[in-house]
């Protein structure tokens, strides 16, 4: 149990998905703009990242990691070259399967996360996360509170970023600067930040 | 038809400048920093993605009209994610040290949006040799950008190039000292920031 909290810990503050492996830069720069919105996408991508990781985790653990097949009297079969366009499809299929769920039951979150929705399948902190789940090999449970908990850091980074862009929309940046460039500034700054978090274990 | 010609020169100058696909399209900047740490696996990477965005415009734009719009973005998936499992196959067969440092990063070209963004924007309208062009282009000035950060990061933060050091001994005699926030994560931001900033005032581009 320990062991889960500190890798929860872990995958929200010091190995921040967004802020220290890059991943999932394109939506937190487009999506940045208002709280609202943030917010919005930011539980989204809890909810899909949750979702996904142990279902990934399952399709590799059972077809596709070397000698996975051997329940299906397959022991020699590697399909591990699979890996890449198996992932990507179960994404944009929960992605899909996510959203249809949402508007049967929940129309008004629904309508609140729009087009963002879809456009979580190309977000490379979910594809990524799948990826580190395969790269540490992790097991069930621990994919599940990997999952969780990167989604929880990367959620965390859009909304803290949208509240300082909305802050600074009056202020007086050089002209080039404006827009990508500050954002980009102010992101390293954050990543400073969480970077004090790294002596903390559990 | 002049291979040479103007037109054809303009798909694969424009994305260098004027149409950056990194600081005007704002495109892709996902996934790749973290290779930006040394020069080796920035060129390892941009290859790859020079290589698959010019592929899958070419593939995509070759079957432009038999793809169902409904279904057109599983399709383009399929399309870059069988060239980037090509990519990483290759990759582990003669690069494998490089392969290895790269890690899952060689996987994420499949969400780099520039690769998805150009098919959409470009090749599901352009012909087979125009969106080529414009996937070379495009490449090109995302690994601009790419080798750009890498040269800063590597040469302030371990005073190396392609792992030959190029700052003297003679300096750290003289208490010179590697900028160690350079191999950190918050390095490639601000560095980034700073290249869009001198790129933007060159182009005279501005966003509100």
């Amino acid at each position: 149990m320990e062991h889960l909290i500190s890798l929860f810990v872990k995958s929200v503050f010091v190995e921040n998905i967004l802020l220290a492996f890059f991943l999932g830069m394109c939506s937190f720069l487009a999506v940045s703009k208002r709280v609202e919105t943030a917010i919005g996408l930011g539980f989204a991508v809890i909810f899909v990242q949750t979702i996904t990781v142990p279902t990934n985790w399952a399709i590799h653990h059972f077809l596709l990691a070397p000698g996975a097949l051997e329940w299906a009297g397959l022991p020699g079969v590697d399909l591990s070259f699979l890996g890449f366009i198996s992932y990507i499809a179960v994404i944009a299929a929960m992605v899909q399967l996510v959203e249809m769920i949402l508007d049967k039951y929940s129309p008004s979150l629904y309508a609140a996360l729009g087009i963002f929705l879809p456009l979580i399948a190309v977000n490379c902190a979910i594809l990524g996360g799948s990826l580190f789940m395969v790269e540490r090999e992790y097991n069930l449970s621990e994919s599940v509170v990997f999952g969780l908990g990167s989604g929880t850091g990367w959620a965390l980074a859009i909304i803290a970023m949208s509240a300082i862009r909305e802050k600074i929309r009056y202020s007086n940046i050089p002209m080039g600067l404006r827009g990508l460039g500050i954002t980009m500034l102010i992101t390293g700054l954050m990543a400073i930040a969480f970077m004090s978090f790294s002596g903390i274990a559990l | 038809m002049n291979i040479l010609s103007a037109k054809n020169m303009k798909f694969v100058k424009d994305p260098l400048m004027d149409n950056n696909p990194i600081s005007v399209q704002v495109l892709g900047i996902c996934s790749a920093l973290a290779v930006t740490v040394q020069m080796k696996t920035a060129v390892v990477m941009s290859l790859a993605v020079i290589f698959v965005i010019s592929f899958s415009n070419l593939t995509i734009s070759l079957i432009r009209n038999k793809i169902p719009s409904q279904i057109r973005i599983i399709v383009e998936l399929a399309v870059i994610a069988s060239l980037v499992i090509l990519v990483d196959q290759i990759l582990k067969a003669y690069l494998f040290d490089i392969s290895k440092q790269l890690s899952v990063f060689v996987g994420l070209i499949i969400t780099n949006c520039i690769v998805l963004g150009r098919a959409e924007a470009f090749a599901l309208q352009q012909k087979p040799f125009a969106s080529w062009l414009d996937g070379i282009g495009n490449g090109l000035g995302y690994s601009m950008f790419l080798l750009v950060v890498a040269f800063g990061r590597e040469l302030l933060g371990s005073g190396t190039l392609f792992g030959y050091h190029i700052i003297p001994e003679s300096f750290y005699a003289a208490g010179y000292q590697n900028m160690g926030l350079m191999v950190l994560a918050p390095g490639a931001f601000i560095l980034l920031g700073l290249f869009i900033w001198l790129q933007r005032t060159i182009t005279g581009t501005v966003d509100e």
